[in-house]
């Protein structure tokens, strides 16, 4: 006889657990029964006791950083920080026209961008499952649209394949299924999986990949008007007389394997990418401003950071203003808690202990660049029907994204015409002029939208390691460096504790800074109220 | 004699002056950009990889810059005195310094290396090896 609680459904029972014992409760048998939110975040920080007037210096006013201070504050500590900028956000960063950017080597843009348009240098998409960062957002008013990952309608482009012709997404992965379907069932039917699937599985495999991949009744990936409807038409379905419907020609499974177009697709199916995602309406930077709107009393910027002391009664930071950097200043707390990247922080004096300093010295940042082209129209939607989305190509540009806000809107356009990530092409674009790097985008892009050369107006090119307050894109931990190091990064070392992306397991995504800083936080303020 | 041109050359006074003082013409070849297809560079000589990669952090005159943190300048730098030091940080990077290690062969870390101790202001003449740099591999 069965008992009653082994018929009981999971839903009835996370109910019952929920009223009897609590939502903390209930949240560990949700995990344990594997449902629920895979973030670590479990809601805003609740930083319970008396720090008894406690003082925390923060470095850097980034994500890490303002997260850090508007929490502690609210936990009764005294919060000041120093920021090197003259502006909030850090790498939460958008570029506007008018706005001005003078990287490293001394090479000065003037962005000249029409109203409204924008390029996000740094942090671009927010996943669904960043639940901090999007809690964030909504505590602090930062409206959202969603961003595009996956438009079937833009193009992977192979510069050597289908004689250099961008494909339709839509085309590509209805043709990999497709042959791929036509393939295993063929085996199915030939009984090369008769070891290994029973027969009724196999029939049902049948029905799937027939389903799946669009195949026809002889179980055949074919140019007909089913495939049609994952691949595309010939000549679209129309109205009244006008001619009928007809279908489009299946690339074959030998070019669609020669042309690696296929190792794009991943990038629709990584948990990181997956829909639905979201950037704030406006620009990034919406979510950096609306952090500094809580926490600008606090922040002294223009402040360069020298040296950084503790000893068994506080810390004393020494930094000079950028605007007159022959006075060393100082600011003294009871804590600090620093979110400078470690590109950065690696030669700074600093007194941690030796496992903290090996930590700090052994992390490579990552040669990013990103592009910023504006067009005198929206030629992708007029002449393409591409409405926001990637398109991804092995041209030393890598991607060209297409703008997920003003749809459909007559007059200028912006694209981001590269977006290079830990690649050799990002170093290579990195030790080219700003001028160069924007002509050599246009140049590339040219290839895929040939409307490219008559429409282009101007462009801005940032290069993360010539970006002057971060010297690179984001930490950048290989396996063994984080086996090694990463626990001793974030210890909190005596009275000093660090926070920001690289101090997290995501590195280079926003949620990452924001959950490495609520974590030091907690740690911290458990120390501060036990002593 | 010689001292003195570096402390001139290294001075802001003469940076307008340097690129014709040190000999890279802007018409080189290695000047142009080039282009890698994958995660390893295909620039081979030590010129190329300088102009490529090198000086996107290093600049073009190799004086490196200042911002929050430091690129150093290349340009008589004392701790290319040694070549495996140098080789060292290309491979396997440190602070600032990205590793370079599975980007590039062995041949290629050790054409860069011979070609900054040879130009800049520096003139070390005992000639790095590739097999030396397999060596730095950890």
């Amino acid at each position: 006889m069965q008992s009653e609680t082994a018929v009981i459904r999971r839903r009835d029972l996370f109910s019952l657990i929920g009223a009897m014992a609590g939502s903390a409760a209930m949240y560990h048998a949700m995990m344990s029964l594997g449902f629920a939110s895979e973030s670590t975040y479990k809601g805003p920080v609740r930083l319970e006791g008396d720090p008894n007037g406690a003082s925390v210096l923060i470095l850097g006013a980034g994500l890490a950083g303002m997260t850090a201070a508007l929490e502690l504050r609210k936990a009764g500590y005294k919060v000041q920080i120093l920021e090197f900028n003259n502006r909030a956000g850090g790498r939460n960063w958008t570029l506007r026209g008018g706005d001005t950017f003078a990287e490293l080597g001394g090479y000065k843009q003037t962005c000249e961008f029409d109203r409204g348009l924008y390029i996000n240098p740094g942090p671009w998409r927010i996943p669904y499952h960043h639940r901090a960062l999007l809690d964030y957002c909504k505590r602090l008013g930062v409206a959202l649209e969603p961003f595009i990952q996956l438009n079937h309608n833009a193009y992977l482009h192979a510069s050597r394949a289908f004689g250099g012709q961008p494909q339709k997404i839509r085309a590509i992965k209805a043709d990999f299924q497709g042959q791929v379907s036509e393939l295993l069932a063929k085996a199915t039917q030939q009984g090369g999986l008769d070891e290994t699937v029973s027969k009724e599985d196999q029939e049902i495999l049948l029905q799937a990949l027939r389903s799946w991949g669009a195949l026809d009744s002889d179980y055949r990936y074919n140019a007909n008007l089913v495939s049609a409807e994952f691949r595309g038409y010939a000549r679209e379905p129309g109205g009244g007389l006008s001619p009928e419907p007809l279908p489009s020609d299946p690339v074959t499974l030998s070019d669609l394997l020669r042309s690696r177009v296929w190792r794009y697709l991943q990038n629709f199916a990584r948990y990181s990418f997956q829909t639905t995602m979201f950037q704030p309406v406006g620009g990034m930077d919406m979510i950096g401003k609306a952090f500094a709107r809580e926490v600008t009393d606090l922040i002294r910027y223009n402040a360069k950071v020298t040296q950084i002391r503790q000893n068994d009664r506080g810390v004393t930071v020494s930094y000079v203003d950028t605007t007159s950097p022959a006075t060393v200043l100082h600011a003294t707390a009871d804590w600090c808690i620093c979110t400078i990247p470690l590109s950065i922080l690696s030669q700074i004096s600093i007194d941690v202990g030796s496992r903290m300093q090996a930590a700090i010295d052994a992390v490579s940042y990552a040669g990013s660049v990103k592009i910023g082209l504006q067009f005198k129209r929206r030629f992708w939607e007029e002449d393409e029907a591409i409405y926001g989305g990637i398109t991804y190509t092995d041209l030393p540009i890598r991607q060209i994204a297409y703008p997920n806000d003003g749809f459909n809107r007559a007059g200028r356009g912006v694209l981001l015409g590269a977006y290079l990530f830990e690649t050799a092409n990002a170093y290579e674009f990195t030790a080219m002029t700003p001028k160069e790097r924007v002509a050599s985008a246009v140049e590339f892009g040219s290839l895929i939208h040939p409307q490219y050369k008559q429409e282009f107006e101007n462009g801005v090119a940032v290069a993360w390691h010539r970006v002057p307050f971060t010297l690179g894109c984001s930490g950048e931990w290989s396996d063994e460096g984080r086996a090694k190091h990463y626990r001793n990064l974030c210890q909190i070392d005596g009275r000093i504790v660090l926070a920001g992306e690289h101090a997290s397991d995501l590195p280079a995504w926003q949620e990452g800074a924001i959950l490495s800083s609520l974590d030091a936080i907690a740690r911290l303020h458990e120390r501060v109220v036990k002593t | 004699m010689k001292a003195n041109l570096i402390v001139l050359r290294a001075g802001a006074a003469l940076l307008a002056f340097l690129p014709a003082a040190t000999g890279f013409a802007q018409d080189s070849a290695a000047m142009r950009p080039t282009f890698s297809s994958d995660y390893r560079f295909v620039e081979m000589t030590g010129e190329e990889l300088f102009a490529n990669v090198c000086q996107g952090c290093h600049m073009p005159d190799a004086s490196g810059a200042v911002g929050a943190g430091a690129y150093p300048s290349l340009i008589a730098n004392r701790n290319l005195a040694t070549s495996s030091y140098a080789v060292h940080l290309v491979v396997n990077g440190r602070r600032g310094m990205p590793a370079f290690g599975d980007m590039m062969t062995d041949g290629q870390v050790a054409a860069v290396v011979n070609y900054l101790r040879t130009h800049f202001d520096n003139s070390y003449t005992d000639v790095v090896t590739a097999t030396e740099v397999r060596g730095a591999r950890r």
